[in-house]
């Protein structure tokens, strides 16, 4: 009989404000084979695994089930405190019932509870059958891929090259840079962007590990972490490259307005990253007015874009010391942090004007005589005022790029409802997909500063440079094996592999399958294609899931018949 | 009488639509309580005789949900899904038994609201055809 501990997971509020986790942990504890039912706070706190680990060893533990978020992102820190206490990995189930329950039944409590009482007993039969595992290893291909040749994808690029790993950079466009080419200065301390731009381009350019694509497209990916195989698109020109990490930074790009505010209507009426290129061109208007949050914290765009009102207090600053006027409209101003709070004291002290305005009542924009009237409604003053301008520059957010959605679908890795890019998780792994080997930095993810991209730069170039410096990665014990009692070597297996990796041999007398574990990926295909059930998946067999099964049936067609 | 609920079991793949169920709960798109996921790495592994097995114990409807064709994390994996799962329909539908009862479909890493809507419209689906009528029968 196997000794099983089920610990549940409040997650805080996340779960146990909408799952009864009291009324589970009791339910648990009356399972076959449970030993022990236990909740903690937080699982994956160092008290709470330590809690686990502590379990294990007084109750003489050799199943451990947690029912907290999901396998994706916290498996592997279970399964090392299962190792941690002695118990192989492999004799770990992970049941998710914050994902798959309590936060998508937030308003059904009582109907929440029930469904985590059946999920824990589905996880419970299957951890009963579960087998200690030992895993395997394969070679990683000691090259990088990065995606975007913005300031992400460049810093990134020269890090990796630094620490001597082979790097494709590769750019859509027919140039390196992204948006960085379009900003004059870089805030706060007005760092010289293009001369920033042009070193770090002449550094990667200088390193014979760097392998810069221009013009070039993703055309299709497939493999695995240490081994994936990349087709592109170079001017035209199909080319494969092979690659042991893959590192997005494909970036952001400006919104633009349709029609609000004068837009393309009213002559002198731009977008902030136009006005960048304009004062890169040397432009000294001497009547700004910016116009915050055109296109976001709206209906329909929800989000602050964060980095547009430190880019208007940095450009009106810019007009205030060469001997212009400015005024920021704005909601209001976000510019937290020590850094940014101290420009915008500065910009006050300058001289530059600010206005509050409400969503209800918006500024209007006019032509008037040879410049600009930009009518507001003063919530300090309570009255409605006009300023003259002769440049209105509307504060856009950075929006996803059309084709991310691409970009996503050939990788594989999800975008949020904006179409930015979604980490594994945002603090244990911020610049990592859910997806081993592919990494995510820059605006790609969310709208970031200069300085916060070259941070998730560098944070994607360390986490890809380490299955590539390690130079082999864990291969999961999820491969399939054949029982021989069972085989009747029809071939099935072998013909529905992908991979080719099933084989039939001569075993003594007879025929059976044989799967090379190396060229195994773990799909599990041949496991359905068996008709005699010989074929298994490691962690997968068809008594787990048959139990599973099972346990559904019993825990919620008899039991509430 | 109290309005029937199905209970349904589903087979989600680990890189795609069990990946599409964690966003519709991290994004906390709301959906009825009677789906169960059972996660398995590709859904070219999910034998036909789970989903002969559940429905013959009496389950109310099975989904099975893969990435989509050309996306599988397996190259062509989900491709036999494509031709298991309707073989298992047309079986349903030989003995008897509404074939709606087991529903194949394709969700994405990133289709969180396309995971809800799957899981509305069949729970809504099930929940027409009443009951499952093997529940309860021993064979």
């Amino acid at each position: 009989m196997p000794r099983i501990g089920v610990f549940i997971c409040h997650c805080g509020h996340n779960i146990a404000s909408t799952v009864s986790v009291e009324d589970v942990v009791k339910f648990a504890s009356s399972l076959p084979g449970v030993v022990v039912a236990d909740h903690n706070l937080y699982s994956c706190s160092e008290e709470g695994l330590d809690s686990i680990r502590k379990s294990i060893e007084q109750n003489k533990l050799d199943r451990v089930v947690v029912a907290a978020c999901t396998p994706r992102t916290h498996e592997p820190l279970f399964r090392s405190a299962c190792e941690q206490a002695g118990v192989n990995k492999y004799l770990f189930e992970f049941v998710n019932i914050r994902e798959h329950c309590s936060w998508i039944h937030a308003k059904e409590p009582a109907s929440a509870t029930e469904k985590a009482k059946r999920l824990v007993a589905m996880g419970v039969s299957k951890a009963a059958l579960l087998e200690p595992q030992a895993e395997g290893e394969s070679s990683v291909i000691p090259t990088a891929l990065v995606i975007g040749g913005g300031l992400a994808g460049l810093v990134a690029t020269a890090s990796l090259v630094a620490q001597g790993v082979e790097t494709h950079l590769v750019e859509k466009e027919g140039r390196l840079g992204g948006l960085l080419n379009d900003i004059s200065v870089l805030a706060p301390h007005s760092e010289n962007a293009s001369a920033m731009l042009k070193r770090l381009i002449d550094e990667v350019k200088a390193s014979k590990k760097a392998h810069i694509h221009l013009n070039t497209k993703l055309r299709n990916v497939t493999g695995f972490v240490g081994n994936f195989s990349i087709v592109l698109n170079e001017a035209g020109e199909e080319k494969e490259i092979k690659a042991g990490a893959i590192i997005v930074a494909t970036g952001a790009r400006g919104f633009e307005p349709t029609g609000e505010y004068g837009y393309g209507d009213v002559p002198g009426v731009v977008t902030q990253l136009e006005f960048e290129r304009a004062l890169t061109g040397g432009e000294k208007p001497e009547r700004v007015v910016f116009i915050q949050c055109v296109g976001s914290r709206q209906p329909g765009r929800e989000y602050c874009s964060r980095i547009c009102c430190n880019t208007s207090l940095k450009n009106a600053l810019k007009v205030v010391e060469a001997g212009g006027a400015a005024t920021i409209v704005h909601r209001d101003i976000m510019s937290s942090g020590t850094v940014w709070e101290e420009l915008y004291k500065s910009a006050s002290e300058k001289g530059v004007q600010f206005i509050r305005y409400a969503l209800s009542d918006t500024p209007r924009v006019r032509k008037k005589g040879a410049g600009i009237a930009a009518e507001v409604y003063d919530e300090a003053l309570g009255e409605r005022i006009e300023l003259a301008a002769d440049r209105v520059v509307l504060a856009t957010p950075l929006v996803s790029r059309e084709d991310s959605a691409e970009v996503g679908k050939l990788l594989k890795v999800p975008r949020d409802k904006n179409g930015f890019f979604l980490e594994a998780h945002v603090k244990l792994r911020p610049v990592e997909f859910a997806t081993d080997g592919v990494f995510i930095c820059g605006s790609a993810r969310w709208p970031s500063s200069a300085k916060e991209t070259i941070s998730q730069a560098l944070g994607a170039a360390a986490k890809a440079a380490i299955p590539i410096k390690r130079g082999r990665v864990v291969i999961e014990a999820i491969t399939a094996w054949t029982d021989p009692d069972k085989c009747a070597a029809c071939g099935n297996c072998v013909a529905s592999c992908p991979y080719e990796a099933i084989e039939i041999v001569e075993e003594g007398s007879r025929r059976v399958a044989k799967v090379n574990e190396v060229q195994c990926k773990g799909c599990g295909t041949c496991v359905a294609a068996c008709p005699n059930d010989a074929m298994q998946q490691r962690g997968f067999t068809t008594r787990q899931l048959g139990a599973m099964i099972d346990s559904l049936v019993r825990h919620a067609l008899e039991e509430s018949s | 009488m109290t309005e029937f609920r199905p209970t349904i079991l589903a087979f989600c793949c680990n890189w795609c639509s069990y990946a599409g169920a964690d966003l519709a709960g991290v994004s906390r798109l709301q959906m009825p309580p009677n789906v169960h996921v059972v996660r398995v790495m590709c859904s070219a592994s999910v034998k036909p005789e789970y989903v002969m097995k559940a429905i013959s114990q009496g389950m109310d409807g099975v989904l099975v949900l893969g990435c989509h064709l050309g996306d599988c994390h397996y190259m062509t994996g989900n491709h036999r899904t494509a031709k298991r799962i309707p073989v298992v329909q047309k079986i349903l539908k030989d003995v008897g038994l509404d074939e709606k009862r087991v529903r194949l479909d394709w969700v994405s890493a990133a289709e969180g609201e396309k995971f809800q809507k799957v899981i509305v419209e069949f729970v809504d689906e099930v929940a027409k055809l009443g009951p499952n009528p093997l529940k309860g029968v021993k064979f």
